[in-house]
């Protein structure tokens, strides 16, 4: 049995098409390659020129036209069910944002792991922050663009506990590579103690909520290891050094440092740095935000 | 005697007889064989430059984690190996080239129907490319978005978005103002007594090629320029933050992307439909259904563009109707498949290089085509889709495909060009060498892209490295075969070539090789009972 109710149609459908397209391949390579051999100047040194035949062209056109619609069938069929959702399924909203996945269960627990119950219909919400990802269960066989502005789903039924790769597909900036995590399968009963335990609402400091809802972590870890930019640990009341309009000059991080850094990001660029990889995020965080963020940098030394 | 003594053979094309010379003469010449020639030349220049970024990356993808250079560097680098090779090479691609360079000849004309726009043509594609390619070197660093350009992230990336943008904007005018110069040289200069329905088959898929260009261009002309204004005014078309909508991006793209396809591949299977049946000396089986495929080709074309984005969360009824559509798309191309094949048929084979690479293509073509039926269909695309199969097939259609083409076509008129042969036994191995490197560079992609492998990723998961690792390897032996190539074309001059050194029947091979400057001494005409292809 397949890893999802979807994985046998799908791979039905492969079959059908690889099947008859290397049918295809293998005749028509064959066919060609003795025609070469067989009518080579050698041994053929006069060509004969033979009359255009429009039976044969029409039995080349109906022949093609039959098969492709019934790959078309077959694509078809194991798709339509896609879209439709049971109504028992489990709703669970996937919030993508640059570059991690989160998932949100009834009741706004969240986690950073698909976690679902055996050959029980999912029900995913797509739900983008920024720009577009794509979800990806490559073992599921599905994905569907997670859109900003838009109410994308997609469901299934996991027929197989283990644990799956989940990937982001849609290209959505520096880190899209690593947008990845895992989907756990696990017994309906394992499932429900499992969300019993999911933490209601998280108990980290303000500040780190607001850093991990806007994916700084993303880029900038709180535990000193170097992700893509300058950890926060340690950053704050930090000197560096730092390239303004094209000089070098040296800066302590201040509140002041870190507020034109989140809302104009390219004017000091750190040295050894990029220009235009950080956005902007005037009008995302608002100045009490900005508050709580640098409360909690000042937490982390 | 005395007629020998009147007459004075015109100088060929290659010397300058105007009021420059050397490459003051070129860069101000109208001829379209020169214009040809010249296209040839830049498009060499960013061919090799794609390529060696396309192996930068896959030297970088050699093994999982960051081995050379970081994520930012790998994004701007597929960003701008994509818009190079797009649009600066495949998609003027053979059009520019030998469209320029061979067509007026075949249906026996003096020149295109504007000459002076046709180089005007030219210089606005020298300035998009150098457009595009600048926005390496200013602003905010290279662009990272891809060549497709999605909104929102092309919105809101602070890299040099526009410079690239705007480089393809004008690349399109480029584009547009071709098409317009061939679709009037052919109705209003074919050969007296030419038909259209005895016009040789490359012309005829370069008419198909050049209403699409016309009409198709200016939808993704208007599109890059309505990027540039929500940058810079944020205006919001398609950034939500701005209330503008991100899927219409992705329609208005592809309404012009998908036929963009057939305007790469349509001169690539036209060319294909020449070299067959001059090494085979055989009459071209099946002339109309080509011609006619081409047409139909370029019309149905149109229709299926969303099949780019079944996964973006349309409708599931527009969802089935282009994978419908999608799948009638494919019938015209096999039919070319099925004429080429049958054309061999009790033929009298002359295994050439430019038939080598003509063989190549169709096996290729033939590959990247199948594999396409996996991404028209739609429950197999939505698993496949922006995975590393998709690379894997562009590759096959646009580097096996169209590349193969140009490849074949170079070799086939290449005596007519320069007036020289090269080495065929060198030509033979540069050919085993790109067919080898090619599938060992792009097939394992198929199979990693099935097993979840997805495209744009800087880093993969470990069970991939295999198939990266071939890769790497095909991408070697495939740099070596370019060299090989490029080499044996350019570095010595081969041995004076006949003007028609392979038996063809169409109307270049008839004139001197290289051709004087207007082409023809005496204007050719095609009698009552005359018909193209005609070997007996
Ligand atoms: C030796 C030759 C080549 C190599 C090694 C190569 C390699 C690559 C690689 C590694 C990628 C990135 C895939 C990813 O990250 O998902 C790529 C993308 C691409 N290549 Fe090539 N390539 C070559 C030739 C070509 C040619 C000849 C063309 C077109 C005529 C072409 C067109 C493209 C396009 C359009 C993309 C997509 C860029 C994007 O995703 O935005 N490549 N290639
Ligand atoms: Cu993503
Ligand atoms: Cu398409």
């Amino acid at each position: 049995m397949g890893a999802s109710n979807f994985v046998e149609g799908v791979d039905l459908a492969f079959k059908v098409i690889f099947g008859i397209s290397l049918f295809f391949l293998a005749g028509i390579t064959t066919v060609m390659l003795w025609f070469v051999f067989r009518y080579s100047r050698k041994r053929h040194p006069v060509a004969e020129q033979i009359k255009d035949n429009n039976l044969l062209e029409i039995t080349w056109i109906t022949i093609p036209l039959i098969l492709v619609l019934l790959m078309f069938y077959y694509g078809y069929a194991a798709f339509s069910p896609q879209r439709i959702v049971p109504k028992d399924a489990i709703p669970i909203t996937v919030i993508g944002k640059m570059w991690v996945w989160t998932f949100e269960y009834e009741g706004g627990k969240q986690s950073p792991v698909l976690v679902v119950p055996l050959n029980k219909p999912v029900r995913l919400n797509l739900h983008s922050e920024d720009v577009i990802h794509s979800l990806f269960i490559p073992a599921f066989r599905i994905k569907e663009d997670v859109v900003p502005g838009k109410n994308n789903f997609m469901w299934f039924i996991a027929q197989q506990p283990g644990e799956y790769d989940v990937l982001c597909t849609v290209y959505c900036g520096l880190r899209h590579s690593y947008m990845e995590t895992k989907t756990r399968v696990v017994s309906e009963a394992e499932y429900e103690a499992w969300l019993k335990a999911l933490p209601e609402k998280s108990n980290e400091p303000e500040g780190l909520v607001i850093l991990k809802k806007n994916a700084c972590t993303g880029c900038h870890s709180i535990d000193g290891s170097k992700i893509v930019s300058v950890s926060f640990k340690g950053m704050f009341g930090k000197s560096e050094k730092v390239m303004t309009n094209g000089s070098e000059r040296s800066i302590t991080i201040d509140e002041e440092y870190i507020k034109s850094s989140l809302y104009d990001p390219d004017k000091d660029i750190v040295s050894g740095y990029q220009k235009g990889i950080m956005k902007t995020y005037k009008g995302l965080v608002s100045e009490q935000e900005m508050t709580k963020i640098i409360d909690y940098l000042k937490t982390i030394k | 005697m005395t007629e020998e003594k009147t007459h004075h053979p015109e100088p060929s094309y290659l010397v300058d007889t105007g009021k420059y010379k050397g490459l003051m003469a070129w860069l101000t010449s109208t001829d379209h064989k020169r214009i040809g020639m010249m296209y040839m030349y830049a498009m060499m220049v960013f061919f090799v430059v794609g390529v060696l970024l396309g192996e930068l990356m896959r030297l970088e993808l050699f093994r999982p984690g960051q081995q050379f250079y970081g994520p930012q560097t790998y994004n701007g680098l597929f960003t701008i190996h994509g818009i190079i090779m797009i649009f600066t090479v495949v998609i003027p691609g053979l059009a520019a080239v030998f469209g320029n360079f061979s067509m007026p000849i075949m249906i026996g004309a003096k020149d295109v129907a504007f000459p002076r726009l046709n180089l005007f043509s030219f210089y606005l594609y020298i300035l998009g490319a150098a457009i595009a390619l600048s926005s390496q070197f200013m602003g905010n660093g290279p662009p990272d978005t891809g060549w497709t350009f999605y909104a929102p992230y092309s919105i809101q990336t602070h890299t040099n978005v526009v410079a690239a943008v705007f480089g393809a904007f004008v690349l399109g005018f480029s584009s547009i103002l071709t098409g317009l110069n061939f679709i009037v040289t052919m109705h209003r200069m074919r050969a007296p007594g030419m038909t259209f329905f005895k016009m040789p088959l490359f012309p005829w898929s370069l008419y198909a090629t050049a209403w699409i260009q016309v009409l198709a261009t200016p939808i993704v002309g208007i599109t890059l320029l309505m990027i540039v204004a929500e940058r810079w005014l944020r205006i919001g078309f398609f950034d939500p933050s701005l209330g503008g909508d991100p899927v219409l991006y992705q329609h208005l793209f592809w309404i012009y992307s998908h036929p963009a396809v057939y305007i790469m591949i349509l001169p690539a299977m036209g060319v294909i439909t020449e070299i067959i049946p001059t090494f085979a000396q055989r009459k071209v089986f099946g002339y109309k259904a080509i011609a006619i495929s081409s047409l139909a080709i370029a019309l149905v074309g149109y229709f299926v563009w969303a099949h780019h984005m079944y996964t973006s969360g349309m409708s599931p009824t527009a969802r089935w109707i282009f994978s419908l559509l999608t799948f009638l798309v494919a019938v015209p191309s096999a039919i070319k498949v099925f004429n080429w094949v049958t054309t061999m048929y009790k033929g009298s084979i002359d295994v050439k290089p430019p038939f080598l690479f003509a063989l190549g293509f169709i096996f290729l073509f033939m590959i990247g085509g199948m594999t396409g039926l996996s991404l028209g269909a739609l429950a197999t695309n939505i698993h496949v889709h922006d995975t590393a199969y998709v690379v894997a097939h562009f590759h096959y259609i646009v580097f096996g495909g169209v590349g193969f083409a140009f490849f074949a076509a170079i070799h086939y008129w290449y005596p007519k060009m320069y007036g020289r042969m090269y080495n065929f036994k060198r030509a033979n191995w540069s050919f085993a060498f790109l067919f080898a490197g090619f599938n060992l560079l792009y097939f394992p992609q198929f199979i990693i892209g099935i097993m979840g492998m997805p495209r744009r990723y800087f880093d993969y998961l470990p069970q991939f490295t295999f198939g990266m690792q071939l890769s790497f390897f095909g991408g070697i032996l495939l740099l070596i075969g370019i060299v090989l190539m490029l080499t044996n074309l350019f570095s010595k001059k081969g041995a004076k070539a006949p003007d028609n050194p392979w038996g063809g029947k169409t109307y270049e091979w008839t004139i001197p090789s290289p051709p004087p400057v207007e082409n023809f001494e005496v204007m050719p005409e095609m009698g009552e009972n005359e018909q193209p292809y005609d070997y007996k």
